[in-house]
């Protein structure tokens, strides 16, 4: 679509709106980041000869209403829910809205990623603010019509009315004109009343839906570009390992293969790694080819690290002193020694792996200096960056066009895959679909790294909390962490206990590390969760009254450490009332404590704060005799803010985030032996499957705060849920993940 | 060498090795992208299409097995995407991300069609070797009971107004 270059620009205190006439009449509208909030996030506003656009709105005679895309969708709902805020405030009818998926552009978006749970709280308001904009300027311009004031205008469903005269007018009509009025200002924009929503919190269903039902192309796997050629891309199994020799001449000699050769990779986990690759006519011929290929690997440093080799380390390091302090409160020791009861466990868990469904994959075009990319990526951006040091281009010389991912889980926020398909299609120079093997993404993940926590509680005779420490046992060098194998000075019971120590150690690591689907979150709430409820045992109470009780005994504690790390974002500002509340709601709608459980039979609760979002979870759970699990039931319930957005997605997400925990639980776990991955296939490492599913009740508790994300936070809470649902099942206290290597039998 | 196929009601000719998985086949060669590739060793279901319409594993079929059956993709259940069990996954919003749906749909219609009237227990069974790693599993199980029901001509959705909120508390 051609736009007239004439375009008005107001710049205002809080953001700025462009609005520009369409050549074959219509509306356009574009609304900018606000300069504040820009500085606040990112440092340095945007010059305002290249403002940021972050919402895009199209308003055509014919009545149709198209909305950008902008964020990348994984299967969390996005493209859906971010258009929804804008057809809100706009007033249309949804069935009227085309929803259109953007391409990477910095230039015009902002915040262009899945991750962390931030879509939500971070385009509220200025999705809603674009809507309202443009509403007011269909308002006005059916106002100037008709001459008569705008306040005696209504909307609804696309159409303005001024009942006194029984005018109306659609938007579509009236949307030339509209572009031609003063721009409002977006900071000030009045918008609706929550009471007078109509779409917002409303089941709305996912956008593309009758094309997953009927399998049209859509995923990154699916991507075709005229002239492609299909690459695999074979990679030392220890991580940053080189290619010695390869037989590169008989692979080219192959049947339907056109290249083969070495990368030589760096030594950055998180670039470009070693390996070979083979370009040819399909993608089975090069794994037909791949199978025939030979290579000797240099495999470096690592190549000796095991998962029993962390296991004896970290035993080693929690009896000698902790390297670091993160957080020290009052007196921790003396409290244990005249504490009541004193309660000591290790908790451990694994590292897992991502395993999205779609295999990861990347289309690139390499050709005269630039680089066109079709790529599923929770990150495109930093893909782009990434890309363009690797290959030695500019930036702007990069198209990334946003592709629908098979699952994301964290797994794309890393952009391995996108490099090596730009590499590999500059070297061979001509477009290729790079697509990795299962074994491959299960060899080469940016894994959720294991851990382990070496506890010590202090109950007083009344049952109350009076010491707790713990010694984290993790990966790293020095004072850094490895990716997402850190821990922050504000773990809950941090706060709520008078004396309380939290340290560290950490031993290096050879293996990439990174986020997953509530990082940190999703290890610490076994351990945490797990160790508290182990308190509650030794306190002779209730374990939901006794986090509630925990949870009112805030106290203001002294600042953390010298040189202790910042706290996590999502950990900042923690709401105990909000838990408190969540916790009671619950009690309710679980039956927590009402019914009598057969042995075998038990309940377990939980909570955990991760991503803004509050969530508690029960979960009921069988084992036989034999030690098999069963979960019977999960209710969730949650707090992330004032309105759930699109109720059917968000249930979907809690549904979902749950289920991947309790799948963790049971079957999860990677190891390494010699440097490199043991599990390659699902063969190996078990998802959760259909009969392993649990009914899950949603409920939310709807407080008076603005609207957070949901792509996480309800996962956390659920795998101690379960451990303690096992013990007040057996007696049998599970510390050790996952429970398909811990014996539950009882009789 | 030529391989003579009947995709979705249509004859194709292939010039392909007769080892090449069906799969690699429909995505690659005739470019049915609806099939998808999650394992490539018969684990997780994504690359499930009918053969004669039985629920057949693609990516570990050798297209020479398929030589002289009925070959049938997501792309052929149906004209325009109105099978049963599709309207049902319509109506229930199965999908999360949508990877493994067709692979969930052609084992679903498989099962209607030997069991039109699948238990709980019959479903589990049935779909335990389909994955989702999103675990869209009460939805799926909840749309093929009402693909069931849609099969039977029972035109009300089996949750009535709660069509679309399986096991959930919406309080707005």
């Amino acid at each position: 679509m051609t736009t007239r270059p004439e375009s008005t620009l107001t710049v205002n205190r809080r953001g700025f709106l462009r609005v520009t006439a369409l050549a074959g009449g219509g509306l356009l509208l574009a609304s900018y980041a606000d300069p504040l909030e820009a500085i606040e996030r990112w440092g340095t506003a945007p010059s305002l000869a290249d403002p940021t656009l972050n919402a895009f709105v199209r308003i055509t005679p014919d009545g149709i209403v198209t909305i950008t895309a902008k964020n990348p969708e994984i299967g969390q709902g996005i493209k859906t829910m971010l258009p929804m805020l804008i057809a809100e405030e706009l007033d249309v009818d949804w069935a009227s809205v085309r929803i259109e998926q953007g391409d990477l552009d910095t230039t015009k978006f902002q915040g262009q990623s899945a991750g962390g749970s931030n879509a939500t709280p971070s385009n509220w308001l200025p999705m809603r603010r674009v809507g309202a904009a443009g509403r007011a300027m269909l308002v006005a311009a059916a106002a100037q019509q008709w001459s008569v004031p705008a306040s005696e205008l209504e909307t609804e469903k696309g159409v303005v009315h001024h009942r006194s005269t029984k005018r109306t007018a659609t938007y579509g009509s009236l949307a030339t004109a509209a572009a031609a009025m003063p721009t409002p200002d977006l900071a000030t924009i009045p918008l609706k009343d929550p009471k007078q929503f109509k779409l917002i919190g409303t089941r709305q269903k996912t956008y593309d839906l009758h094309d997953i039902v009927t399998g049209k192309p859509m995923f990154g796997i699916d991507v075709m570009v005229p002239g492609m050629k299909y690459a695999t891309f074979l990679k030392c199994p220890v991580y940053a390992g080189k290619v010695k020799t390869a037989n590169l001449e008989a692979i080219k000699a192959m049947p339907g293969i056109t290249h083969a050769f070495v990368v030589e990779g760096g030594t950055s986990l998180n670039g470009l790694l070693g390996g070979v690759a083979i370009v040819g006519d399909s993608w089975w011929l090069t794994q037909q080819a791949r199978k025939k290929l030979i290579v000797t690997w240099d495999e470096g440093a690592t190549a000796q690290q095991s998962s029993a080799g962390f296991a004896a380390k970290a035993a080693e390091l929690s009896i000698l002193p902790p390297q670091r302090s993160l957080r020290k409160d009052g007196d921790v020791d003396a409290a244990l020694a005249s504490a009541t009861k004193v309660v000591k466990a290790e908790y451990v868990y694994p590292f897992i792996s991502h395993a999205p469904l779609e295999p990861q994959n990347c289309t690139a075009h390499f050709k005269d200096g630039k680089c066109e990319i079709w790529a599923p990526s929770q990150t495109p951006e930093g893909g782009r960056a990434l890309v363009a040091s690797t290959l030695g281009i500019k930036a702007d010389q990069i198209t990334v066009h946003m592709i629908r991912a098979g699952g994301g889980f964290g797994r794309r926020l890393y952009n391995d895959y996108m490099v090596e398909a730009a590499w590999i299609a500059k070297e061979s120079g001509v477009p290729v679909k790079l697509l990795w093997t299962r074994e491959d993404d299960m060899a080469h993940d940016f894994y959720r790294p294991g851990g382990f926590h070496y506890f010590t509680g202090g109950v007083d005779a009344s049952g109350k909390v009076v010491a707790f420490k713990d010694h984290f046992v993790s990966f790293g060098s020095g004072q850094q962490f490895a990716a997402s194998a850190d821990m922050g000075p504000t773990e809950f019971p941090a706060r709520f206990v008078p004396n309380l120590a939290y340290d560290s150690s950490v031993m290096p690591l050879g293996v990439p590390t990174g986020a997953l689907r509530a990082p940190r979150s999703n290890a610490m709430s076994f351990a945490f969760q797990g160790f508290i409820d182990e308190l509650a045992v030794a306190a002779g109470k209730d374990p939901l009254q006794f986090r509630i009780d925990l949870l009112n005994s805030e106290i203001p504690a002294p600042a953390p450490a010298a040189g202790a790390p910042a706290a996590p974002p999502q950990q900042a500002a923690f709401d105990a009332a909000r838990m408190r509340g969540v916790l009671e709601q619950l009690r309710d709608v679980s039956g927590w404590g009402k019914t009598t459980l057969p042995k075998g039979t038990g309940m377990g609760v939980a909570f955990y704060f991760s991503h803004r979002g509050y969530f508690a979870e029960v979960v009921k759970a069988t084992v036989s005799k034999a030690g098999a699990v069963t979960v019977d039931k999960v209710w969730a319930v949650g707090d992330v803010g004032s309105e759930i957005i699109n109720p059917n997605h968000a249930e979907q997400q809690v549904q979902g985030a749950a289920m991947d925990g309790i799948g963790q639980a049971f079957a999860q776990e990677i190891t390494f032996v010699n440097g490199r991955a043991e599990q390659s296939n699902f063969n190996t490492y078990q998802l959760l499957r259909m009969r392993q599913a649990p009914p899950i009740e949603v409920h939310w508790r709807k407080t008076a705060f603005a609207p957070t994300g949901i792509g996480e936070p309800a996962l956390p809470p659920v795998i101690p849920a379960l451990v303690n649902a096992i013990y007040a099942a057996t007696g049998k206290r599970v510390r050790s993940i996952p429970l398909s290597k811990v014996d539950l039998k009882w009789t | 060498m030529a391989i003579s196929l009947k995709v979705n009601g249509a004859a194709r000719t292939l010039n392909v090795p007769p080892d090449m998985p069906l799969l690699w086949a429909l995505r690659d060669e005739l470019n049915l992208k609806g099939t998808k590739y999650g394992c490539g060793i018969a684990r997780c279901g994504a690359c499930t299409v009918h053969i004669d319409g039985v629920a057949t594993r693609s990516c570990s079929t050798p297209v020479s097995r398929a030589v002289g059956k009925e070959v049938t993709t997501i792309e052929g259940l149906s004209p325009d995407g109105v099978h049963a069990v599709q309207k049902a996954w319509e109506e229930l919003d199965v999908p999360q991300c949508g990877y493994c749906q067709a692979g969930q749909i052609m084992a679903a219609s498989a099962l209607l069609s030997r069991t039109p009237r699948p238990t709980d227990a019959d479903i589990d069974t049935a779909m335990n070797t389909n994955l989702c790693r999103c675990a869209t599993y009460i939805r799926i199980k909840q749309a093929i009971h009402r693909a069931a029901d849609i099969k039977a001509g029972t035109p009300i959705p089996a949750s009535g107004a709660n069509a679309g909120k399986p096991g959930s508390t919406d309080q707005r």
